[in-house]
């Protein structure tokens, strides 16, 4: 297992009532570069350890290595709730970059779907970034996003500038509209009927509850997208984050190095098993 | 438009085109015009072709809550074809709209008439119907809320 990389915090930005967007520099060398959907092992000094995906970073550093390293943190329990809180100056251990992360290229040529639901949009923010700043590689692309309630809705202002950039579509849906919502209420699965996307040539990124990414392939694929070009973040718990510890292994797959990216070809079946 | 929508909109309308003296119309709505109340009878029916329409409920000391919203190639209302043909729900133009109308006392007239078509339509509307109780049921979790297992949006204090 490697050892954790001092980094300190440069800046900390409530998302929502208990989500925190925080910019971490590291305070001597920092780690190998990071792919969007990998994630980083991150800790609160302390108290512990928690996996958390990269949601963002800023300009390579020296000698090839990660600059500024961005994290979106929901408190759940005491790990979380200690990175959520962390604040300018703190200091926290970050180690990796671990996991298989978002295989863009495998999409080149092809429609893209992006399909995030609550926190699922933090591994998918820096996919969506690419897709937006990139080359052209893709035919249409479209990000469908679905949240509790508009106050809920992570990256509000990043939201703004996609729907302004003419490579992406956005659609937003929330479970609970409050009063002066003027968008979509329902299923994130619905916004499927807003976009424009040719089925057989189309590749998908899913990433929120199970019981949403689930709903969101079975559908893609009742619609024509061929399951190998789903791609799904199973982001059930894990330990070591290096393959080693066996906590975070479901069927033949150890998520942490395995995934948690995999195709819903594989995961379909992997998404029945219970424990862990 | 590739899903559920579009296979609605086909099974519906291929069965029916032709064959109602009062043939489907289109019909547009301005953005917050109200479409149909919740208690009022279920007489027509409408397949969105352009904006999207809000459906409410009635709450005592405020406005209607929105429950769902529909888009293009979506069905709005199926109430009129089960008995007591009411709308159980209002609906609301979000945007504005554009529809085609049906009568639907003409289609369920037609469907008792001819139970070919009446089984095609119950196949559609029932389609549409499961569709939305897979959604509610989905929502019913709360996905994204405090602590269902399984996933990222799933956790919560
Ligand atoms: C690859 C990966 C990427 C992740 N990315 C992020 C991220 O970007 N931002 C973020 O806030 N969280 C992310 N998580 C989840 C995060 O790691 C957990 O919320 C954290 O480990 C919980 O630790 P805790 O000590 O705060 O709470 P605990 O006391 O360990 O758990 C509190 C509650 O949350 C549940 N829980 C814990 N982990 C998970 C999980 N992975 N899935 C579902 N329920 C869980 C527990 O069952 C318990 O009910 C990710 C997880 C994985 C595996």
């Amino acid at each position: 297992m490697t050892v954790p990389v001092p980094h300190r915090v440069v800046r900390s930005t409530a998302e929502t009532s208990d989500t925190t967007t925080v910019l971490l520099e590291p305070e001597g060398p920092g780690l190998a570069p990071f792919r969007p959907g990998q994630f980083a092992m991150m800790y609160a000094f302390g108290r512990g350890e928690a996996p958390i995906s990269v949601s963002g970073w800023e300009p390579p550093g020296a000698g090839g290595s990660c600059g500024r390293l961005v994290h979106t943190v929901r408190a759940v329990g005491a790990v979380s709730a200690a990175l959520r809180g962390l604040r300018p100056g703190d200091r926290v251990g970050v180690r990796g970059p671990y996991g298989t992360g978002w295989d863009l290229a495998a999409a080149e040529g092809c429609d893209v779907l992006v399909v995030a639901g609550g926190l699922g949009l933090a591994p998918l923010r820096p996919l969506v970034a690419e897709l937006v700043d990139g080359p052209g590689r893709f035919g249409s692309c479209s990000v469908l996003v679905g949240a509790r309630t508009p106050a809920d809705l992570l990256y509000r202002g990043t939201l703004r500038t996609w729907a302004a950039s003419p490579r992406v579509a956005v659609a937003t849906t929330v479970d609970r509209p409050g009063p002066g919502w003027t968008g979509d209420v329902g299923v994130v699965t619905a916004l499927l009927d807003r976009v424009a996307f040719h089925p057989p040539g189309t590749a998908a990124f899913v990433c929120g509850p199970e019981v949403m990414m689930r709903a969101t392939a079975r559908e893609l694929v009742h619609r024509g997208v061929p399951a190998q070009r789903i791609q799904l973040s199973l982001e059930r718990t894990m330990h070591c984050g290096t393959g080693h510890c066996g906590h975070c292994q479901l069927g033949p797959v150890l998520l942490c190095r395995d995934g948690p990216v995999v195709g819903w070809d594989r995961a379909e079946r992997l998404l029945t098993v219970r424990e862990l | 438009m590739t899903g559920t929508a579009a296979r609605t909109l086909g099974l519906l309308t291929d069965g029916l085109d032709g064959r109602l003296s009062v043939p489907p119309h289109e019909v547009a709505f301005p953005a917050g015009a109200r479409i149909f109340d919740e208690g009022r009878p279920a007489d027509r029916f409408w397949i969105l072709l352009t904006g999207r329409v809000a459906l409410d409920i009635e709450v005592p000391g405020g406005p209607p809550p929105v429950v769902e919203t529909l888009g293009p190639g979506d069905l709005l209302g199926w109430s009129w074809f089960f008995p007591p043909h009411v709308w159980h729900l209002g609906a609301v133009s979000v945007d504005a709209t554009r529809v085609l109308e049906y009568d639907a006392v003409a289609v369920r007239s037609l469907c008792e008439q001819d139970p070919a078509l009446g089984y095609r339509v119950a196949r559609a509307v029932g389609a549409v119907v499961g569709e939305r109780l897979k959604a509610t049921r989905i929502r019913l979790l709360d996905l994204y809320g405090p602590r269902v297992a399984g996933g990222l949006g799933t956790v919560g204090p």
